[in-house]
């Protein structure tokens, strides 16, 4: 479990970080979600210890960072920027991580085969792709068998069976009973992994809550309708007490309703439909609501 | 999280990059190899000399000189196991490793330190035994007054300057930066700069001025263009200060910045 409580962090006159508290619960992938420079990388760092907070405190199972016994069998985190010499070969790098923490030489082996990197242990870092990197250094934050794991914008540099990999990764950690904290600034990457979301914009916490109730908070589902006569539709629909809005392409987005309904009342009223789609609730909808709304309110507001 | 553990990691960071084994054996090859060369027409000329030319020549100079670049590689080796952290980035792997920054940079200090004080030991004897069998028969013996403490303190230099390196490193938090201010220092800034007289009076109290003063490779001291304000064993103190100063300022910088 990771708790955060009123975390900031100011460079300057920025506050990168600005008062932040959330929980990362065990047995599920949260997801960490924001725009670029949002200030997750540096949330994250503070966590770790590896920046310093100007306010507030954060416990990884009820100790800060710095004070768990050999870190690594605790916390194992995957950091955006690159941690590797380049004329140090994959096998070494996790062997001198490993020996830091006294954990066991055969682990090291054991990682490499989890991470697909057995056939390349042996290789220099520098000549690794990206991909190869981003594998090297998910091996590194499983090294210790932690309970809790941290990774920042994992699926950066993968090509598609690496992404894939990745997602059945989080989300066996997760099934095992770990904390997987996940950072990203693609939704619809969370979407399919996360079960929890915390959103930060500019550094604000914006919303911590299930991806579901997240999609349903930005979006309501509605279902779309096209028809070549959309004044009288519309009157139906009034009458029917359904709320309805004209989208800028003039087809018409109705509330609180399903399909058949729909075709039920035109069937009645002798209307032509062309185009009846379920609309459900979008991630990107909600996310883009949310993160507009917080840069409105920022710019007005001091 | 112990120290044998830290020692453990720090030791195979270091012998897993070829660079920092390169500069060690450097170290070496330079001063015993150049310590040969140059003892070899000294001593030639020195066994040729008359009393009179003699009096001004030093045979410890010979011997030892060969250190002025031997340090070099020394220097940047303590400035690789240090800075190559930063260079790479791997600074964030070693914290999220050992969090705690002073159990980090002890760790690091004294595995570079149970390196580079080895390596020193074996340069300057080696240096030595191969410089004065070539110097010829008038070669300085173990037995002659200052000699003892010439190879001691030779020892103790070299490993002093890779502490100070390894403290500026930590410092600058960059090996270009470091092997920037490091290298004029040790090699152009002071050897050029202390023949100027009036620049001397701050220039014998750089770190090198100070700790080379005990190996008879500053030049003569009853040459007022050479004399120290101080004494040799002095001037090693104050090389143990610039040090000492080096390394508190590493572990300040490593403790207030973020990684």
């Amino acid at each position: 479990m990771i708790e955060v409580e009123n975390l900031s962090k100011r460079y300057g006159n920025t506050l990168a970080v600005d008062g932040v508290s959330f929980t990362v619960r065990p047995g599920r992938v949260t997801g960490f979600l924001g725009p670029n420079g949002a200030g997750k990388s540096t949330t994250m760092r503070m966590i770790l210890d590896l920046d310093r907070p100007t306010g507030g405190r954060v416990r990884i199972d009820g100790r800060s960072y710095r004070e768990l016994p050999d870190p690594l069998r605790r916390a194992g985190a995957l950091l955006e920027a690159k941690a590797l010499h380049n004329r140090r070969s994959a096998y070494h790098h996790l062997l001198w991580l490993a020996q830091s923490n006294r954990i066991p030489k055969s682990r090291v082996r054991e990682v490499l085969r989890l991470a697909g990197l057995e056939g390349v242990a042996g290789k220099r870092a520098g000549r690794f792709s990206l991909g190869m990197t981003q594998r090297l250094g998910i091996a590194a934050a499983l090294l210790g068998d932690p309970p809790v794991l941290l990774f920042d914008e994992p699926v950066n540099g993968l090509d598609p069976e690496g992404v894939l990999w990745i997602r059945n990764l989080l989300k066996g950690l997760a099934a095992e009973g770990r904390t997987v904290f996940v950072s990203s600034h693609l939704i619809s990457e969370m979407a399919l992994t996360a079960g929890h979301l915390i959103v930060l914009a500019r550094g604000r916490l914006l919303a911590d809550t299930s991806v579901q109730e997240f999609a349903e908070s930005g979006a309501r589902p509605h279902v779309r309708i096209r028809t070549p006569e959309p004044e009288r539709m519309r009157d139906v629909l009034a009458a029917e007490g359904l709320p309805v809005k004209q989208a800028d392409d003039g087809a018409l987005e109705v509330y609180d309703t399903a399909p058949e309904r729909i075709g039920q009342l035109a069937l009645a009223h002798g209307l032509v439909v062309s185009e009846t789609t379920l609309r459900s609730a979008s991630l990107e909808e909600a996310f883009m609501r949310l993160t507009g709304d917080s840069v409105e309110y920022r710019g007005g507001g001091r | 999280m112990t120290v044998t553990a830290i020692l453990r990691s720090e030791w195979t960071k270091i012998r897993t990059v070829p660079s920092t084994v390169w500069t060690l054996l450097l170290t070496f090859a330079l001063s015993v190899g150049l310590g040969y060369l140059l003892a070899n027409s000294m001593g030639d000329s020195y066994a040729t000399a008359s009393p009179e030319r003699r009096a001004t020549l030093d045979p410890l100079f010979a011997t030892f000189y060969s250190l002025t670049l031997g340090q070099l590689p020394l220097v940047v080796f303590g400035v690789l196991v240090v800075g190559g952290e930063y260079g790479s980035g791997t600074i964030r792997a070693s914290l999220l490793a050992v969090p705690r920054r002073g159990r980090f940079y002890g760790g690091k200090l004294l595995a570079g330190t149970a390196l580079a004080f080895p390596v020193s030991v074996i340069t300057v004897l080696a240096t030595f035994f191969v410089a004065t069998s070539a110097f010829g028969p008038d070669a300085p013996s173990l037995r002659d007054e200052g000699v003892p403490s010439a190879v001691v303190g030779a020892c103790l230099y070299l490993t002093l300057i890779c502490l100070f390196a390894m403290g500026v490193a930590t410092m600058l938090r960059s090996p270009t930066r470091s092997l920037g201010i490091l290298l004029p220092l040790l090699f152009l800034g002071s050897q050029g700069l202390g023949n100027v007289p009036g620049v001397k009076a701050f220039t014998q109290y750089l770190p090198d001025q100070a700790g080379m003063l005990i190996m008879h490779i500053v030049g003569p001291q009853d040459d007022p263009r050479w004399a120290r304000d101080y004494g040799p064993w002095t001037g090693m103190g104050i090389l143990a200060l610039w040090t000492i100063a080096a390394l508190l300022g590493g572990h300040l910088v490593l403790r207030r910045r973020d990684a």
